[in-house]
């Protein structure tokens, strides 16, 4: 019987097959379907503090509009018991999960200040999270703003949710750094348990006829994986941390090549949302066969079997390789 | 002892809720506050005394809730309502029923005036006067304490004595003032109750295990007699009341009688009232006293039955002279109510008869100040005394109103302190002054006291707050005449308002601006300089705004202020103000988000240090005047009368200065230049495409299209913007679209609505938001112009496109709704299709407020003089009202044919036939017609027979004038309804328009029949769990009733369509039209996306039904596309279903299952209904004659 438990975070898990944000890990129902299916652990869709000030304030707004203006009405609503403006909702659905599941539940957080980082960070541990999720969604579009300062708030921000809580902490962010193998150090440094590669940004599209922006939903692709193993093969043996690889895991080998290069689990949102929970057990088989095939015992064996430290040629990996990848490429336009 | 800060309305719900089982309620500004307690504590499940959770029920009209009363009190439940003015009126035929029954019940009445010349929705004693004869006890309660106390008083003796209780208090001076009170608690209540009255009123109960008959029909052998059977209970009445209030002072320490005696003890003058007056006519009392006279008052508290003989005991043997006075007019009576009960009360008694005068004070919340009150009792020194006086008032007419000695002041405590706030509706200053209130109330030993006045205003409307802190309680009932401090909230007031006049001297001014302290006197105009170096003020400013707007707070200065102000008194340590002011953010603020509450928290520390004293020079230096309230080429009446209103001197209007029937000229709003926008939309002719989409959706009429000759740009200025206009009809001309920048609220509902963008830069329209300060003065010189521009011919265009619509000239402008009302469209384009030959009948609402409440009114007439004919009747009765307006028209019609044809020889055959045979189906023939009716007038001078005058008195009928019948949803689908249902019915040429916010908006958002369900509204705090009503069906069903539902956001051109339509049609017409409003809890901004998004899901299917069949055969057309849009993407983006998701998420996921569900089924049903082809009768005229074939 093939052994396919990792550790994440310093959690046991039953296989490195986890069921990443999305909404399918919202409600409680599909929760529980994606324990049934196999799924390792699960992580929360993240509790975005902005959308939590934007509903304040919406909703701050809309009870304030109109009111103590006219001597007929001092106000236009109801006043209500609870409006359940704050983290409420999202911190029931902890607990919930919590008593439902019997796996690890991770839960998600999205800061927007300070402040707000570390008070729901709080809140989400004492909710009964086995771990954090840091998801640091920052776009650097300010032309004054001092590379060493963007990394620096990363850096601090970690610190501070470190310092305000003592469940494992992962952190999730997206490539664009300079220097990302400096920048996970310090990540670590600073009290990161994990991290997780990477944050998949969705960008923004065009709508030509209406000649508007558009967010547009686009599910991954595992083409997009490559940019992910490249990173946790690089870091592999160099940082000493928990990797998750995640965006463009799809299929088994999407999961064997991250194992490969050293991820302690891999995340699954698209593929779940494509193909729905059960795609996880199809997968926990499959992976199972793949490593009794290649006559390895466990997970634990096969991780960052081909890592960089191990591969033939490191420079695959570590230089940007891409004069290769040009010489070597074919098409049919090319005669 | 508890101790809470609360107004009048809350300390009489607490009670009626704690002893009460049943509930039936109805909204009634001011007495609204009241149910909608009552309903929020039964949702939240507050248990009354016993422990139950009282069951409260919203009814039809005022009629419906008393109706429900009277079958609950028979079942034998404790039962009660709340009401006022019109719906106590709608009351009184079950109160006489209950009476007579002699059944245990209590109405809470928030005092207010019965409309007559006018509505008024402020305070006097005509409503309850109107029920003394109904049979019902009735006692009045003075202030907000009182008002807490005889509520119980009430309850209690009405259990015993058996005597229904009309407990009432004066609407707004009481219901609305906040004061410190003590509460009663729970085993306090009981204690004035007993269980065995209780007992026996519910054995009185009709049970059909031993069953009996009540409201039997009697003959005139036994009425008479059992009608006097009943005389013992009331007999007793005074004897359980005084129980009753020796069980509370038991209780509490707090003592009342049936009448209450204050003064001298050896008065010589006396006098006598009942309500909140009371107050300044004891400060007066105490204050003439202190100086040697003999005056005193007695307060009337049991009405009816009246106390005689406790009045006669009250009252000082030495008492020479009374004056009693009525907050009440009763004309042609001798003498007005209380004071004809005083006087049958000394006089029955027989003997010597002081002297007895009565009169009249008060009126619509008229202020009554200690000035007026010595005034009264001055006026019985003289011999003898006026008769049938007024005092308030200067009348120049019948001269009746005495001089009130404006140089009297009572005494204030030491340690009072009085101050008065000026701020907008939308900065939070009355929310934060209520804070403060209850702060000082609840944390310090001081009384405290708030009073707000608004103006008529929904959109920027100004605030003013008056706020009493004092050692001693406080007894003024009064607006504040000398205030120690006087705050200004938004800077630019002092450019246009006496904001000082109420400063005493050396008083402090806190203003907020945006100058510095080192800059802020440059920036005064020469009154504000003047008032604050003549009286020595002590000046400080903060920038409230940059405060606010660096907390994240935009523009609420709330906050701000309110630390600004406590840091200017010592009313708390300015650390335990902060603290104080925190912990009431955390209170008002909590539930909705520790993000609001952090952002005023870092508001409130931001404040102490943003506040500045201002180093005030010895000599007045400003050379700006402020501005005058009207330009000076204004009307007569308008610089006259209007002007005297706008300068916050309405008050000091003589009698003789206002018209004698409620009738005022049109078109005044034009001349109140408000300028309340912060950014006015500019065009940009340049990417324009003459859609008019701008102009149709302006709630404001604020956007302004014209077409005109390229001539009339000659003497233009040069910043006025035209366009060559895209048209077949007028190749030639050019197009303006102009902003009033004075006018436009600055709601952004054209910009969003605007279809032309840029090329070169996406998201610049051709109509785009910009910086009033930039723009307003070369806006308000292109508007000038643009005004001056040559009328184009109403005939040039065709009327049935908006871009047509939108060249009328509206005659509905400038009105006072909220910034981007979703009703306003509509009303603005039905003057520009028929304006010129409409009489509108507007039911109460909204509608009629922002349509007609002074000072300035909107609906406007043309270069002519002719314009919409507007009248307000009622709420409940406008369907019947227009049709009132139709049948005398129809009349005056036919009059006129028969005295034409009688006079032909007279006037000419060629004139009657063509004014009998005119094709008066578009304007231009309605034209003619009035070109024609004016030579008949004209020949009819020189007639010398005796039926010209009659026929020149109808001639007017022989113009085809339509009549509209508008209200809001309360009206229609509630309140209205069965009138509404008789009127459509009666197959008569009305058309009714029906603007339909879903929800009670003038009343501050209570659920309609028409409140579609999942919403949450006020009495359906749980979400809506019935449907919304489909009104147009019903109207359907008679098949002689054009029906059409329209929504201008979704689709402008069947609105457009819809309305020529529906006035086209002969017989009854019924247009139903979606309308966003603030208590939908959506960005007004965006109200046309929201109309759009109501359509696709299917909320609101756009469709007309037209009984001839149209073209096809087929009355109805579904004119909006099957729905493409789930309705849960509609609800989630409006806050009022939003709400419900976030409270609720289980109920709101089943109410929108439901929901969504009626939207299908009825787009099922009215696709069949579109299939349905119908024999159309021969004409529309047969249809409406012959009401009986289908």
């Amino acid at each position: 019987m093939t052994d396919l438990r990792t550790r994440y975070l310093g959690l046991p898990l039953r296989s490195p097959l986890v069921a990443s944000a999305s909404p399918l890990t919202g409600a409680l129902d599909s929760l529980r379907a994606l324990e049934a299916s196999g799924a390792a652990a699960v992580v929360l869709p993240s509790l975005f503090e902005e959308q939590v000030t934007h509903d304040t304030l919406e909703l701050h707004d809309m009870l304030e509009t109109g009111a103590a203006s006219h001597p007929e009405a001092t106000s236009y609503f109801a006043e209500l018991q609870d409006y359940n403006t704050g983290p409420t909702r999202y911190l029931r659905l902890v607990e919930d999960a919590k008593e439902k599941l019997e796996i690890p539940v991770i839960a998600s957080l999205n800061g927007t200040t300070p402040g707000g980082w570390t008070r729901y960070a709080r809140l989400l541990a004492e909710a009964g999270a086995d771990a954090l999720e840091l998801n640091i969604y920052r776009i650097a579009a300010d032309v004054d703003a001092d590379p060493r300062e963007v990394e620096d708030d990363y850096v601090n921000l970690v610190a501070r949710v470190r310092e305000a809580v003592d469940v494992p902490l992962a952190v999730k962010v997206g490539p664009f750094f300079t220097a990302f193998a400096n920048m996970a150090r310090r990540l670590v440094d600073a009290g990161a348990d994990g991290l997780v590669l990477f944050n998949r940004f969705y960008q923004p599209d065009i709508d030509p006829e209406t000649r508007t922006v558009e967010p547009r939903l686009v599910l991954s692709t595992p083409e997009e994986l490559r940019l992910v193993l490249r990173w946790i093969a690089i870091l592999q043996g160099r940082v000493e941390v928990s990797k998750a690889a995640t965006t463009g895991i799809h299929a088994v080998e999407d999961v064997v090549k991250a194992l490969l290069v050293g991820a302690d689990v891999t995340m699954l949102a698209s593929a779940l949302l494509r193909h729905g929970p059960a795609r996880l057990a199809a997968l926990e088989d499959g992976l199972a066969t793949w490593i009794a095939e290649h006559e390895y015992d466990s997970v634990e064996q096969l991780k960052g079997s081909t890592g960089q430290q191990l591969v033939a040629d490191p420079s695959a990996f570590e230089r940007a390789n891409y004069m290769r990848t040009l010489t070597t490429y074919s098409s049919p336009f090319l005669v | 002892m508890g101790r809470a800060t609360i107004d009048g309305n809350e300390a009489a719900a607490n009670i009626a809720y704690a002893l009460s089982e049943v509930m039936t309620i109805y909204p009634i500004t001011p007495a609204s506050t009241m149910g909608e307690l009552a309903d929020a504590w039964s949702a939240a499940g507050r248990p009354n005394a016993w422990g139950s959770v009282p069951r409260v029920i919203e009814m039809q009209s005022e009629g419906g809730a008393a109706g429900a009363l009277h079958g609950a009190l028979q079942k034998g439940t404790l039962a009660t309502t709340f009401t006022a003015s019109q719906g106590l009126l709608l009351m009184l035929p079950n109160m006489y029923k209950i009476a007579g029954e002699l059944t245990p019940a209590v109405i809470h009445v928030a005092a207010r005036t019965i409309a007559t010349h006018a509505l008024s929705i402020f305070g006097d004693h005509s409503d309850v006067m109107a029920a003394r004869s109904t049979g019902w006890a009735m006692l009045a309660s003075a202030n907000p304490q009182e008002a807490q106390d005889l509520a119980a008083v009430s309850h209690a003796a009405t259990l015993s004595s058996r005597v229904p209780f009309l407990h009432f208090f004066d609407g707004f001076r009481t219901s609305h003032e906040m004061a410190k009170i003590s509460l009663l608690q729970g085993g306090e209540l009981l204690a004035l109750l007993e269980d065995d009255d209780i007992l026996a009123h519910r054995e009185r109960g009709l049970h059909s295990g031993a069953p009996a008959l009540r409201g039997t029909a009697q003959n005139p052998d036994v009425f008479f007699q059992a009608r006097e059977a009943a005389n013992p209970y009331y007999a007793a009445v005074p004897y359980a009341v005084r129980e009753a209030m020796q069980r509370l002072a038991e209780q509490t320490g707090r003592r009342y009688d049936l009448v209450d005696y204050h003064g001298h003890p050896e008065a010589e003058r006396v006098v006598v009232l009942m309500g909140s007056g009371a107050g300044a006519v004891a400060e007066t009392v105490d204050e003439l006293v202190r100086g040697g006279e003999r005056v005193g008052m007695v307060t009337v508290r049991l009405y009816r039955p009246f106390p005689s003989e406790a009045l006669r005991a009250a009252l000082p043997a030495t008492v020479q002279s009374i004056a009693v006075l009525d907050r009440t007019k009763e004309p042609g009576a001798p003498g007005e109510p209380l004071y004809l009960d005083v006087v049958a009360a000394l006089a029955e008694a027989g003997g010597r008869m002081p002297t007895v005068v009565g009169g009249r004070y008060g009126l619509s919340s008229k202020e009554f100040t200690p000035s007026m009150a010595k005034s009264v009792l001055d006026a019985l020194r003289v011999d003898p005394p006026p008769r049938s006086f007024t005092v308030g008032i200067i009348d120049d007419v019948t001269h009746l109103s005495l001089p009130p000695d404006t140089s009297f002041r009572v005494r204030r405590a030491d340690g009072e302190l009085q101050a008065v706030f000026y701020g907008l509706g939308s900065d939070g200053t009355v929310g934060a002054n209520k804070n403060s209130v209850a702060i000082v109330g609840d944390q310090t030993d001081l009384y405290a006291q708030g009073y707000f006045v608004y103006d008529s205003k929904k959109a920027g409307a100004v605030t003013v707050s008056h706020l009493r802190f004092s050692p001693e309680p406080l007894r003024s009932s009064y607006l504040i005449e000398e205030a120690d401090l006087v705050a200004c909230h938004q800077f630019g007031f002092l450019a246009r308002r006496d904001v000082l006049k109420l400063a005493k001297p050396g008083a402090t001014f806190l203003v907020n601006s945006p100058h510095a302290a080192e800059d802020v006197w440059e920036h005064l105009p020469v009154e504000a300089q003047e008032a604050i170096v003549d009286k020595g003020l002590d000046v400080h400013v903060i920038d409230a705004y940059r405060i606010a707007r660096e907390a994240g707070l935009g523009m609420r200065i709330n906050t701000v202020m309110q630390v600004a102000f406590f840091a200017l008194t010592d009313l708390l340590p300015t650390d335990e103000a902060v603290g104080a002011v925190k912990g009431a953010i955390e209170r008002s603020y909590g539930k909705r988000g520790a993000e609001i509450v952090e952002r005023n928290n870092d508001a409130v520390d931001r404040a102490l240090a943003g506040l500045a004293r201002v180093e005030v020079p010895d000599r007045v230096t400003a050379t700006t005047y402020r501005e005058p309230p009207v330009p000076a080429e204004a009307p007569d009446f308008v610089r006259r009368v209007t002007a005297r209103m706008l300068a916050d001197e309405g008050d000091l209007l003589p009698v003789s200065a206002l018209p004698v029937d409620g009738t005022f000229p049109l078109g005044t709003a034009r001349w109140e230049k408000r300028a309340i926008a912060q950014e006015i939309p500019i065009w940009d002719p340049e990417i324009c495409i003459d859609c008019g989409k701008c102009a149709i959706v302006c709630p404001h009429a604020a956007i302004r299209m014209n077409v005109f000759e390229p001539s009339a740009l000659d003497s233009a200025p040069d910043s006025f913007q035209s366009k060559p206009f895209k048209s077949r009809e007028l190749s030639d001309h050019l197009l303006t679209i102009q902003v009033a920048p004075d006018d436009c609220t600055g709601c952004g509902v054209c910009v969003e609505v605007c279809p032309a963008t840029s090329k070169e830069h996406v998201g610049h329209k051709s109509i785009n938001m910009r910086p009033a300060e930039e723009h307003r003065e070369v806006e308000r010189i292109n508007f000038d112009h643009f005004q001056r521009l040559p009328v184009l011919d109403r005939d040039a265009l065709p009327h049935n496109t908006v871009k047509g619509s939108q060249v009328l000239l509206p005659l509905f402008e400038f009105s006072g709704a909220c910034a981007g009302c979703g009703e306003t469209p509509y009303l603005k384009l039905l003057t520009q299709l028929f304006g010129s030959r409409i009489v509108v009948a507007n039911a109460t609402g909204c509608s009629s407020i922002y349509g007609g409440n002074l000072p300035t009114t909107p609906w406007s007439t043309n270069a002519e003089g002719q314009g919409p004919a507007w009248a307000n009747s009622l709420f409940e009765d406008n369907a019947e009202f227009g049709l009132g307006l139709r049948l005398a028209l129809d009349h005056q019609g036919t009059e006129a044919r028969r005295l034409l044809t009688e006079l032909a020889g007279e006037v000419g055959d060629d004139l009657v036939r063509a004014l009998l045979d005119a094709d008066q189906s578009e304007d231009a023939g309605v034209a003619s017609q009035r070109r024609r009716v004016a030579e008949l007038t004209a020949r009819l001078e020189r007639s010398t027979d005796t039926r010209a005058a009659r026929l020149a008195s109808v001639a007017r009928g022989l113009v085809r004038e339509s009549v509209w019948i508008v209200g809001g949803d309360g009206w229609a689908y509630d309140i209205g309804y069965g009138g509404l249902d008789h009127v459509l019915a009666s197959g008569e040429d009305v058309n009714v328009l029906v603007l339909d916010t879903e929800v009670y908006s003038n009343t501050g958002g209570q659920a309609s029949k028409a409140t579609p369900r999942a919403a949450i509204a006020k009495f359906a705090t749980a979400g809506k769990s019935m449907p919304k009503k489909d009104l147009g069906l019903l109207a359907m069903q008679y098949g002689t009733v054009y029906v059409g539902q329209i929504a201008v956001g979704a689709n402008d051109t069947q609105t457009v369509r819809t309305l020529l339509e529906a006035a086209a049609w002969p017989g009854p017409s019924l247009v139903l039209a979606y309308s966003t409003c603030i208590a939908h809890g959506i960005d007004m901004s965006q109200s046309m996306a929201h109309m759009r998004d109501a359509v696709k899901s299917g909320h609101w299917p756009l469709y007309r039904y037209q009984p001839d069949g149209g073209s096809d055969g087929k009355p109805f057309h579904l004119d909006s596309r099957k729905p493409s849009m789930p309705l849960a993407d509609f609800v989630s983006r409006e806050g009022r279903f939003a709400m419900l998701q976030r409270s609720d998420p289980e109920r709101a996921e089943q109410l929108l299952q439901a929901a969504q569900s009626d939207v299908d089924q009825r787009w099922r049903y009215y696709e069949q209904l579109a299939d349905v082809s119908r024999d159309a009768p021969a004409s529309g005229e047969d249809t409406t004659q012959g009401m009986t074939t289908p």
